[in-house]
Formats: structure tokens, sequence, C-alpha cells
């Protein structure tokens, strides 16, 4: 069977110490998992590994495969894999154009094509005529859209969310978590998630719950 | 090619360093093959030991650099420890900096003009406070006991040490301890000395030293400050480097020598009294003397509060009269100010000055530029590697500011001759990188690590390239502190004297040479356009630095905060 993710026997250590033990998991086009567990378990880590930027205090085993294709070994900016943090990132030097611009693929060469397709973008995040506005001046809301519309313009084949919605208040969460999930289900991305909250995973998703494998360093009793 | 960067950046940095520090050992033991056939080992120590008054410039260096180390230290803490709590302690980087870009020639003509005895001070309390009606016969400038020097370079490394103690401060939770400290009764000033000194005294060591290693190898401020006969070790050595009498090379290494070896000494021995302080301070802090009383409460305050309001005012002063003297017309003892400005003097000295002024400015952006491309490379490289400088490179990085200029340029200048360098442009900018590489690495290297490293991830995962990702968010971000750490850059190099000497073997002239031979004469307005220009291209090299991103930046205010 194809799937949009597949993690085949995935391992990951922080110096010496086991983080993640072989972990296995396939989700099809539009499915989401979501990742759970306590702080510190190697959870951002793990999302880190997939994209390629795993901090070299890391290490890790195994495989990662887009629609049956194996990226283990690409450089993150070849794996097209979408991250998106807890806060937006927006880039502070360039407008909310840039921002999106920078998103966009470079092969799309036709200024007129470009500036149509980051005003379309703009339309779906119900802010057209912002493409001229400093990010700074956006409401969190606005800035967490913007974050999205801009992964989303990079054309990735997988979605990967580290606690995106931790920073945002009840309501705003609510309607940013509908944005993220219909926009991904209308691309039929994979979503692969990380949260401490179970209320933000949606219905019918897989739930995978990591746990500690080595005592805390803070002494918080953990299950081994 | 970017895992190049560091070890290039080292052999550059490193190996003619060492390799001068040879070149100046071969022939203080009496072995110089240019010089024909080499005389005895033993020769050139007799020759220096038997120089008349050598005593008097070792007693002079030691008295001046280690008294103006100690003045500077005890002022930098004391106003950490009196004022820290204070809201404009937070303020004062902003004072500090322009302070800090000064070149040291410029203050010290500046202070000299001040202090001399027909200088700005005299004039200004003469006649009607002192009865002066024509300068005193005092040995203000050039005093036998180098109290002169010793002040001014006391004035020029506070700052220094202030900035390096405010930055360390940032790196741990001083406001907390310090916080603590007060609830339990501690009074501001005893709470700030026995509970955050103790944490922030690490980080400082390595500039500490510097300044020491500065404060007893300075030949440019010595030239224009101390007595002459003797005048300090260094400054003599160079004299001797300079004699037409080619057999004096051997005498100057010597000397050189010496002062390399009692840097060294100076060194050990601040590290044996920190060692003794440490410990005694330990028992302090655990005696739980609170220092709450009014008088430990009030005295640091008005103390580093006057002593550092009076360094202040003094560098600010020296700064102003060389402005002043390079725009009067007829200024007589003992007018206050100058009946008369005009700007005859600047327009006569135009085509002197334009000489000049440009081999200062072409040294210094090539010097910086070359030393932001190094930095940026080794940061580059650290952050795709993913690990830091160690506390040895950091000592190896320090190594220029440690070792006394003419300990090593001298043995680098012999080098620079045998492969046909000497007096080129590549010999002089590469010898004022020395000294510009450690200050942009320094100024650069924490905001480069502090960059949300997850922007780099976030640009990665749209696509970008390492290099996309260098050049369009990592730099663009951190344009601010790109641009002050070359402007420190930049005005490092301006301040460069005797690199500009030997490396540029006598080919070349900047403002600083130029200012620091014309010291000695008597042409104060002269004196005073070179020394101004001197002092003021810093400062705009830092307005620059400051206005550029604001402009750029005027519609992201987003990058306001990124510092």
């Amino acid at each position: 069977m194809t799937a949009g993710l597949r993690l085949c026997g995935v391992r990951l250590w922080l110096q010496d110490a086991p983080l993640i033990e072989r972990l296995d998991l396939a989700l099809g086009a539009g499915e989401v998992a979501t990742l759970m567990g306590p702080s510190g378990v190697g959870k951002s880590s793990l999302l880190a590994f997939l994209c390629g930027t795993l901090d070299p205090a890391f290490r890790a085993e195994g495989q990662v495969l887009i629609e049956d294709r194996d990226v283990t070994s690409l450089a993150p900016e070849h794996r097209r894999i979408g991250i998106l943090f807890q806060d937006d990132l927006l880039f502070p030097h360039l407008s909310v154009g840039g921002n999106l611009g920078f998103g966009l693929p470079a092969s799309l060469r036709d200024r007129a094509a470009r500036r149509a397709r980051i005003d379309e973008a703009l339309v779906e995040a119900d802010m057209a005529g912002f493409a001229d506005r400093d990010p700074a001046t956006l409401s969190g809301g606005q800035r967490a859209r913007v974050a999205l519309m801009r992964l989303l313009l990079s054309d990735p084949k997988l979605l990967l969310l580290d606690e995106p919605f931790g920073k945002l208040d009840a309501d705003l969460r609510e309607r940013f978590r509908h944005f993220v999930f219909d926009h991904a289900a209308r691309r039929k991305l994979p979503v692969l998630m990380v949260t401490h909250d179970i209320q933000d995973a949606p219905e019918g998703g897989q739930v995978i719950r990591l746990e500690s494998l080595t005592p805390s360093p803070n002494g918080i009793g953990l299950r081994r | 090619m970017l895992r190049l960067v560091p070890p290039l950046t080292l052999l550059l940095f490193l190996g003619p360093v060492v390799a001068g520090l040879a070149g100046t050992l071969l022939p203080a033991f009496g072995y110089l093959p240019a010089l024909g056939p080499g005389i005895g080992v033993l020769a050139p120590w007799q020759a220096l030991l038997d120089y008349p008054g050598i005593a008097r410039s070792l007693s002079l260096t030691l008295a001046s650099g280690i008294l103006s180390t100690v003045l500077a230290l005890f002022l930098a803490v004391g106003i950490c420890a009196a004022f820290h709590e204070t809201r404009w302690f937070v303020r004062l980087r902003g004072v500090l900096a322009p302070l800090l870009a000064l070149p040291h020639a410029a203050l010290a003509i500046g202070f000299a003009f001040l202090i001399a005895p027909s200088g700005w001070l005299a004039r200004l309390i003469s006649p009607w406070l002192t009865g002066w009606d024509r300068p005193p016969d005092i040995a203000s400038v050039a005093d036998p006991l180098g109290l002169s020097l010793t002040l001014a370079l006391a004035m020029k490394e506070t700052p220094f040490l202030l900035l390096l103690m405010i930055a360390a401060l940032n790196q741990v939770p001083a406001a907390q301890m310090l916080r603590v400290a007060r609830s339990l009764g501690y009074g501001p000033a005893t709470a700030w000395l026995k509970a955050v000194l103790p944490l922030v005294y690490r980080q400082i060591r390595l500039p500490l030293y510097a300044v020491l290693a500065y404060g007893l190898s300075t030949v440019d401020m010595a030239i224009i400050l101390a007595p002459g006969t003797p005048p300090p070790l260094a400054v003599l050595v160079l004299r001797w480097f300079n004699d037409p009498d080619l057999a004096m090379r051997f005498q100057a290494a010597a000397g050189a020598v010496l002062l390399c070896g009692l840097v060294v000494a100076a060194i050990l021995l601040c590290r044996g009294i920190e060692t003794g302080i440490a410990r005694l301070g330990i028992i302090w802090a655990a005696a739980g003397g609170r220092g709450a009383g009014w008088v430990a409460r009030i005295l640091p305050a008005v103390l580093a509060g006057t002593i550092g309001g009076l360094a202040l005012t003094l560098s600010i002063l020296s700064m102003a009269v060389l402005g002043l003297w390079s725009l009067a017309g007829a200024w007589r003892y003992p007018d206050a100010l100058p009946p008369t400005v005009t700007l005859e003097g600047w327009m006569r000295q135009a085509d002197a000055v334009a000489m000049p002024l440009s081999t200062t400015l072409w040294l210094a952006g090539a010097a910086t530029l070359a030393a932001l491309l190094l930095v940026l490379g080794c940061l580059e490289q650290e952050q795709r590697r993913g690990h830091g400088l160690s506390q040895r490179g950091l000592w190896l990085l320090y190594a220029p500011l440690l070792v006394p200029q003419i300990g090593f340029l001298f043995g680098a200048q012999i080098l620079l001759v045998r492969v046909g360098l000497d007096g080129t442009a590549i010999a002089l900018v590469w010898s004022h990188l020395l000294f510009v590489l450690p200050y942009v690495f320094l100024a650069l290297a924490d905001p480069y690590r502090a960059l949300d490293a997850r922007y780099t991830r976030t640009a990665q995962c749209l696509g970008a390239g390492a290099f996309r990702v260098f050049w369009q968010v990592k730099l663009p971000i951190l344009l601010r502190p790109i641009l002050i750490a070359a402007a420190i850059g930049f005005a490092v190099s301006i301040g460069q004297y005797l690199p500009t000497l030997f490396a540029g073997a006598g080919r070349y002239a900047t403002l600083t040479t130029e200012a620091v031979s014309l010291a000695s004469g008597a042409n104060r307005r002269v004196i005073g356009i070179y020394a101004f220009l001197q002092g003021a291209l810093p400062f705009l090299g830092f307005w620059l630095a400051l206005l550029l991103p604001a402009w750029l930046y005027r519609h992201r205010s987003g990058l306001r905060g990124v510092s």
C-alpha cells in the first residue's frame, strides 16, 4: 500500500541515552496522527529528524519514506516536509507578501504569476490586500494563518505540527485548528502533530503515546 | 569550502604571531642572520641591563600598567555594585559604546590638552581662582611618576571592562540573585559584591588580562603622556628598533622579550591575587555581614558615582578640546575659550590630511571586511557542525590581545621581509586584522548564536538551501548586530599605531601615526585636526551602523528588538 508517510524502525538517542525505541508508523493521504508524551521524551526531536534538521547532539536511525520515496538521506530543503511551530516564525525582515514569496518555489519565475499565487493565498487566509504589511503589525491569528499559507505555498508532501496551537487563546485556537486541518484535508496532506492536549487531535486519527525510556534528568518520576 | 574557514582563520591569525615571537626571540639571544654574524648569546641582555635608566623605565612600566588596570577594575566593579539596580543602568551601555570607540591616541592627546600646565583645565580656572597669569611650572603631562598615563589608561579601559561586565551580567541570573540577597537583608552594594560578582568575574577574566597586557605595553599613549627620559619599556624598545645603528636591534629584541615576560608575570600575579581574593571572599560572604548600614549603603554610590562621573566628564572634555583647538583662532593663555573660531586650519590642512585619511579609511574598511567574512564563516560553520568554540579556542582568539604588540611585530616584520611582503597593503591589512578579528568575533558571536534556530529550520523546510538561508534569512535578521560588529572592528583598526608602523614599513601614514608623531610638536591646531578626525571616524561608523538598519527596516517593527 502506498502511504503518504512511512516511518520504519526509527530510533533516537540523545548522546547515548535512548529516547525512542523502534517507532513504526504509516499515514495515508489526508490522515492525521498525534504524538503525545511527557516533555523531554523526544517528540520534537523526532519531528526534527523527519525534517533532517536534527541537532548533532542526537543520533538517529531508521527510514523516512514520503510517498514510498526514501528521503532519510536528503538535505532538509529537498524533503518537501513542512513544519509549523508554536511561534509563527514569520521572517521579521520581509513583508507578509515577501514571507509568502519565500515559500513559493523559485521555479515559478513569472512575477505576475507569483504575485497571483500570493494574492490567492491571502484570500484563502481571509487577508486579501495584506501583501505589503509588516508581519509585526498583524494579530496573532493573522500571523499564524500567514505562517500556514507560507508553508502550503512551498507545496509540501507532509505536514508536521509542533504544538502549533499552544500559544493561542481558546477561541482563536479552535478556529486556527479548523483552518489548519481543513487546508490539510483539502490538499490530502498527511499530518503528524505533537501536542500536550488530546483535544487538539481530530476525531478518528491515530494517537501515539511516547513514554520516557530513561529517568528524567529533572528527577520527576517518569515511568521507566 | 566552509569547513576550511576556521582552520584558515587560525592559520592567518596565529601563524604569523607565533613566527613573529620566534623572530623576536632569536635576535634577543644574538641571532639575526640578516645582520651578518650573530653576537654573543647574552650580549643583548648585557646591553639591555647596562642601559642607563632601565630600572626607572621598568618601574614606570609596571606602575602605570598595573595601577591603571586596578583602577579600571575597581571603578567598573564599583559602578556595577552601586548602580546595578538603578533605572539608568540599562542606558549606561549607550554612553559606554562611543567611549569604547574613541581611539587611545585621540584620548591621550585630548587628555594632554586638558591637563597640561597651559591646558584647558588650567585656563578655565585661571587666573581668577589660581592666580596663574602664565602657565605654572608643573609637569602635569609626562610627569616623572607616569600618573597622567596611568589616569588616561584607566579612563580608556574602564568603559571596556564595564561593557563586558554588563554583557556578562546578561548571561547570569543576576537580577534574581540580587533580589534574593536583598530580601535576606543585604545592602545593595554588598549584595552585588557577595552574590553577583563571583558569577561574572570568570567571564571578564580574559578581557581583564588583555587590559593588563595593554597597559604594560602601550606605545602610542606612552609616547604622548609618559616621560621621555627614560620612557616606559615599550617606547624604549620601539626607539631601539628604529635606531639607525642596526646593532641596536639585538638590544631591542631582548627588551621586547623582557616585556613579554613582564606581561606573563603580571598575568600570573593577577591570577594568584584573584585566587586569594576568591578564598577571602567566600569567607566574607559566608560571615553574613549585611552591609545594610547607611555608610555601606551610601559610600559605594558616592565614590563610584563621583569618580565615574569625573572620568566620563574628562573623556568628553578631552574630545571637546580637540575639536576646539582645531577650530581656534588665536587662543592665548589664560582665555577660557578661543576668542575667535575659524575653519582656516582645516582648509590649510585639507591637502595634507587627505592622504592619511584615505589610507586610514581603506585600511580599516579592508580589515573589517576580511574580519567579517572570516567570523561569519566560522560562526556559520560552527552552527552547521553543531559545537562551538571551546575555552581553549577563546584563549587563542585573545592571544594577539594578550601578547605585547611590540613582542611579535618586529619578528613578523622580518618574516614579511623574507617573503617580500613588507610594506605591502596585504601585510598592512593582515596586521590590522590580527586585532580587529577578535573584537568582531566577540561582538558577533552572541547575537549569531542567539538567533532562533527555528528560523533556519523553517526556511529549510520551505525548500531553502543552506546558502539561501544564510543570505536571505540570517544576514538580514542580524543586519544590526553585524553592522555594530563592523563598526567596532572599524574603530579598532583606526586606533592601531604599531602594526601600521611595522607592517607598513614606514610607507603608510594613517591619521593615528600622524597624530602620534605630531603630538610631540607644539602646533595644537594641527594636532587637534588630526586627533579630532581620528576620534570622530569611529563615531561616524557607529552612527551609520545604528542608522542604516533603522532606516532600511523602518517599516519592520519586528526587528527593532533584535540587537
